[in-house]
């Protein structure tokens, strides 16, 4: 075990199209600052600066799956989403990346726009749509939390390898001889399986910190009225 | 009105710090998901070196900062393995808290007045004497976002 890769190394992808995505990663990051803001008080700060300390632990701890001779490990968009909302859960996972690729030689620096956009971008958005969708038509319960959690982990990682694949397709180094669909079919099958290990992990934590402290899981705040409501005294079961 | 977060966190921090400083060690050490799909149609010795066959990872090259003295999470000069990497994932969480929590801290909104409500003149003077004028926090926030 020589070297401990775990993102887009350089090489991997070409100068130019790495450029593009690091511009692109950089334009939406700053949308997440500007609108996270909005969600970033005294009492989401810190947990945020927990959650992309917890994302940094967890992505060390590399799993078995099922096929031999590869590992998975946690990527964490559907984790941040949950706890911290999508905005700054972006931002969090952007925080982790930027530390491994500058301190610890994980992710080409060149690379750092692709990983970004995978993996913080790409992940987390896919998580929270399902997270908004599926909490919206499951119970609120233990339970519902926990499907939630596991459905939205397992596709996030499943689109954020396919952000792979269309980055390949732009900018992939080696030619595939138009084999393109080879690696997309096998991103998307190792993918499933880490992303039933993502799923469990971020279920297992949701649930916890939702039984522990559940006014720090942002999933879980009362939403707000879709039609902007009159100033009349809320009806409903809001804390 | 709410609790405090801090007591949860600093519990979370220590859960991380034991994943990284301790359960890290027992990682599986294969190619992940991303890296074995790379390394597909090539032959790799025992250090998962390419020996042969055409794969995407095949053009690889080597990281801007391999020489790190924390790259490939551990720490260089420190022989013993266990305790290298368990030192790396320590520090990594503590960086990486110290760094993500401090810039959030910097970007928060100020005060627990209701959301998107910056024109009350009273939010901004109970923070003035703490802190100076607000102006030259939002640059500094700017800037800090802006260096990434």
């Amino acid at each position: 075990m020589d070297t401990l890769a775990m993102h887009i190394s350089n090489g991997i992808i070409d100068g130019p199209v790495a450029a593009i995505f690091a511009a692109f990663a950089l334009a939406v990051l700053t949308l997440c600052v500007l609108r996270g803001r909005r969600d970033l008080d005294d009492r989401l700060a810190p947990m945020a600066g927990l959650v992309a300390a917890f994302i940094f632990a967890v992505q060390m701890l590399n799993f078995p799956i099922f096929t031999a001779g590869v590992s998975g490990h946690l990527l964490g968009g559907a984790l941040a989403a949950l706890l911290v909302g999508p905005w700054v859960g972006a931002l969090c996972v952007a925080v982790v990346l930027v530390v491994q690729a500058l301190v610890f030689g994980d992710g080409g620096v060149a690379m750092l726009g692709l990983n970004i956009t995978n993996m913080a971008i790409l992940g987390t958005a896919a998580a929270y749509l399902l997270i908004a969708l599926l909490l919206r038509v499951l119970p609120r319960t233990p339970a519902g939390l926990g499907v939630t959690a596991f459905v939205s982990a397992l596709v996030s990682v499943v689109v954020a390898s396919q952000g792979f694949v269309l980055q390949y397709w732009l900018g992939g180094t080696v030619d595939l001889g138009g084999n393109l669909a080879g690696l997309a079919g096998t991103m998307a099958g190792v993918h499933l399986l880490i992303g039933i290990g993502e799923g469990l992990i971020t279920a297992t934590t949701v649930v916890t910190v939702a039984k522990v402290r559940p006014d720090l899981v942002y999933a879980l705040r009362a939403r707000k009225p879709v039609v902007p409501a009159p100033a009349v005294p809320a009806t409903g079961g809001v804390r | 009105m709410s609790k405090r977060p801090w007591p949860f966190v600093l519990g979370g921090l220590l859960v991380a710090l034991l994943l990284a400083g301790v359960v890290s060690n027992y990682a599986s050490s294969h190619p992940d998901g991303l890296d074995s799909s790379l390394l597909k149609g090539c032959t790799v010795n025992a250090e998962d070196e390419i020996t042969g066959g055409s794969c995407p990872a095949q053009r690889a090259k080597d990281h801007e900062l391999a020489d790190s003295p924390l790259a490939d999470y551990g720490v260089r000069g420190v022989g013993n393995g266990f305790l290298s990497t368990g030192l790396s994932g320590v520090i990594g969480v503590l960086l990486t808290f110290a760094l993500g929590g401090g810039l959030f801290w910097l970007a928060r909104r100020r005060g627990t007045a209701t959301a998107g409500t910056p024109t009350a003149p009273a939010g901004g003077t109970a923070t003035g004497p703490a802190d100076g004028s607000s102006e030259p926090a939002g640059d500094r926030d700017a800037r800090a976002a802006g260096a990434r």
